[in-house]
């Protein structure tokens, strides 16, 4: 989340929900939250675990541009 | 909710607040009541700590349209402030791993100066479109 907070207040384009996942367990099973952290942008990028700044950065501009998604995981 | 070590960290980190703060809570008894009166407490307390932290509590059922400029639907949530709406918000009472980021998120939204490099905040500053990134996470 700390990654993602500090986006959104960089830009305007950006915000950042933290989900406490036991507490939203309907919200978790709608996007297969099966470990934690997992972070979901667009509803169409997402990982689970943390990544360093430049790759947090690389999976943002995926989800706000055109290309097709790297991170998916099952 | 937070014991008095707790409180004498998050006020050490509050000395690098640099401005005014104001935290939506989002309750609505009737949906989760104990959640929502845990957030609420929380978040009052952690208030407290700072003179430049205000705490508004909103009832989406009633304060219908606020909650929905917000993009708030569920409970409890918590929106944090600064300069502008930055669009950080949690959903659920943020204790444990969660509690470091609202401290965090209220300090970088009282600067406004996020903690990122400057090659990254190129980047963010030609984003085309919207991005909303959710973080699931749990209490451990």
């Amino acid at each position: 989340m700390r990654l993602a907070q500090h986006m959104a207040v960089a830009s305007e384009r950006v915000t950042a929900i933290a989900i406490e996942a036991t507490e939203f367990p309907e919200l978790s099973r709608s996007y297969r939250v099966m470990a934690v952290p997992k972070i979901v942008m667009n509803d169409r990028v997402e990982f689970e675990g943390a990544l360093p700044e430049p790759q947090f950065l690389e999976a943002v501009l995926q989800a706000a541009g055109g290309q097709a998604p790297l991170a998916e995981t099952k | 909710m937070l014991n008095a070590r707790d409180q004498e960290a998050v006020r050490q980190e509050f000395a690098k607040i640099a401005g005014p703060v104001k935290l939506v809570v989002f309750s609505q008894e009737l949906v989760a009541g104990d959640l929502c009166r845990q957030n609420e407490t929380l978040v009052r307390e952690v208030a407290a700590l700072s003179d430049q932290i205000s705490v508004e509590v909103l009832n989406p059922a009633i304060d219908r349209e606020r909650a929905e400029a917000y993009g708030v639907s569920e409970v409890p949530a918590i929106a944090v402030e600064g300069a502008r709406d930055y669009g950080i918000r949690f959903l659920g009472v943020p204790s444990g791993y969660e509690f470091s980021n609202l401290i965090d998120s209220i300090i970088v939204a009282s600067t406004g100066e996020p903690a990122l490099s400057e090659a990254t905040k190129t980047s963010l500053a030609g984003l085309a479109s919207d991005v909303e990134i959710k973080v699931f996470s749990t209490p451990t």
